[in-house]
């Protein structure tokens, strides 16, 4: 598709400006919303989020996101979470002894990375599966993480006749879920927008599944 | 480990210019803050910081345009400090583009800053900037670019920061700053003693051997900013040197 829309969920999530210009340097047109209608109509929907796994599905809540989410994905289609974004569509996630439910989109929980400097904080490599497409042509490269808390176990089994879901790994400390390619869901636990050319190459490939 | 080494290329931004001085005095214009964050994104910086040096209103507001501006070309992560009193000023700067917020004299007059950042941007948005100096056999910590010192023990002062919610240290020698003779690599080890979260070194960078020495002493991260914008040093030249000594770089 040329110039596929996108809408990047406005939630009230911080630092939503350079992932707008990212995708949009990736080929998209890009709208900041939180309104239902327009979320559930564009080609592909990118649900971001920093800070606190509890702050970040508050706020989502509040503008009824998961139902959005799960509106889009019963018609197939594509949802991109980014970093929270990406960790809330776990079942919950635990921070600081606080345990918060998240839209339960994929089983599993998100801990505290087990590595003795935290944040993880950086360019790092991945380990991704070798029928990729989000990280075609771009396998060998590095993307900026930032965070602390990650999925660390991949348990949703998928039967025939759906796909297997990819899914990519990265380690600090132990080994965590960098991106999941599951179907219309994709995600990654670093920020593509803030990967440089690699980050904006990954969201090209990410706009040609639209 | 496998994690990269970063370079982080560091702008000093006063009513929209880059401006350069040594010990923070003597400050000269050194170029527009957009281009040169672009150009160094395109020598393959990891990280761009604008520490705003301003001191009026009219020039802060100056300086979330130059926020916006960069981030709108300039696709790594992108912090800002100076003159963050509130975190609600946090909320601003993300809003016009920064990842993460740089806070140093506020915190030292009100350390419940940091948590209430913490709290509400997580703390990899919040960098603890530490201009530190030798005196009387320790490290201190300073404030208005190093020519105020305060009776507070550097050290101690981090790890209360990082109690408190601070998810990285920018740890600027005072000493070093402007030297060009290398980074304090005593401080930068006594810092990774005490440091559960990711050290910047910062303060003194004027050859490409300075840096590795910085890394083996413990910093994450190295910082510069006069050796880029004299057109001494490129950020290409920085992480050659770097992979030579057998770091990691991107």
């Amino acid at each position: 598709m040329i110039n596929p829309s996108v809408v990047i969920l406005d939630y009230g999530s911080g630092n939503v400006h350079s992932a707008a210009k990212a995708l949009e340097l990736a080929g998209a047109r890009v709208v900041l919303s939180a309104d239902r209608s327009v979320a559930e109509a564009a080609d592909g929907l990118v649900v971001p989020g920093v800070g606190a796994f509890e702050a970040v599905a508050r706020q989502l809540a509040s503008v009824r996101g998961g139902a959005i989410v799960e509106k889009r994905l019963t018609g197939s289609r594509p949802v991109l979470g980014i970093c929270v974004g990406m960790q809330v569509l776990f079942e919950h996630g635990v921070e600081r002894g606080n345990d918060t439910p998240g839209l339960g989109e994929w089983p599993g929980v998100v801990t505290e990375l087990d590595a003795p400097i935290l944040p993880h904080m950086g360019w790092n490599t991945v380990e991704t599966p070798e029928d990729t497409h989000l990280f075609a042509g771009i396998r060998d490269e590095r993307f900026y993480f930032v965070h602390s808390y990650a999925a660390q176990e991949w348990t949703l089994e998928v039967h025939d006749p759906f796909p297997q879901p990819k899914i990519t790994w990265a380690r600090h400390g132990g080994r965590f879920i960098a991106a999941v390619e599951n179907g219309p869901l994709t995600a990654t636990q670093f920020h593509p927008e803030k990967s440089g050319d690699a980050g904006i190459r990954l969201l090209k490939n990410w706009l040609e599944t639209l | 480990m496998t994690i990269a080494v970063r370079v982080i290329a560091c702008l000093d931004v006063s009513a929209g210019r880059v401006v350069k001085g040594v010990n923070f005095l003597d400050l000269r214009d050194a170029g527009d803050p957009v281009e040169l964050a672009r150009k160094y994104y395109e020598q393959g910086a990891d990280e761009i910081t604008f520490l705003d040096v301003t001191a009026t209103v009219d020039e802060r507001a100056t300086m979330y345009d130059v926020v916006r501006a960069t981030a709108e070309q300039v696709f790594i992560p992108l912090t800002v400090g100076g003159g963050v009193r509130t975190a609600d000023d946090v909320a601003r700067l993300q809003a016009h583009g920064a990842d993460k917020i740089g806070v140093n004299s506020a915190a030292i007059a009100r350390p419940e800053l940091l948590s209430e950042i913490a709290d509400r941007f997580g703390a990899q948005a919040l960098v603890l900037s530490l201009d530190v100096k030798r005196s009387g056999g320790r490290f201190v910590v300073t404030t208005h670019g190093g020519r105020t010192e305060t009776d507070l023990d550097a050290l101690e002062w981090a790890r209360e920061a990082i109690e408190r919610g601070a998810g990285e240290l920018l740890v600027n020698s005072i000493d070093a700053d402007g030297t060009k003779r290398g980074f304090d690599l005593e401080l930068i080890t006594a810092m990774r003693e005490i440091s559960s979260v990711p050290v910047i070194a910062s303060g003194g960078a004027g050859a490409l051997g300075h840096f590795a020495p910085a890394i083996a002493a413990g910093a994450d991260a190295v910082l510069a900013a006069s050796v880029f914008h004299n057109g001494e040093l490129t950020v290409g030249e920085i992480k050659h040197a770097l992979h030579e000594s057998g770091m990691i770089v991107r």
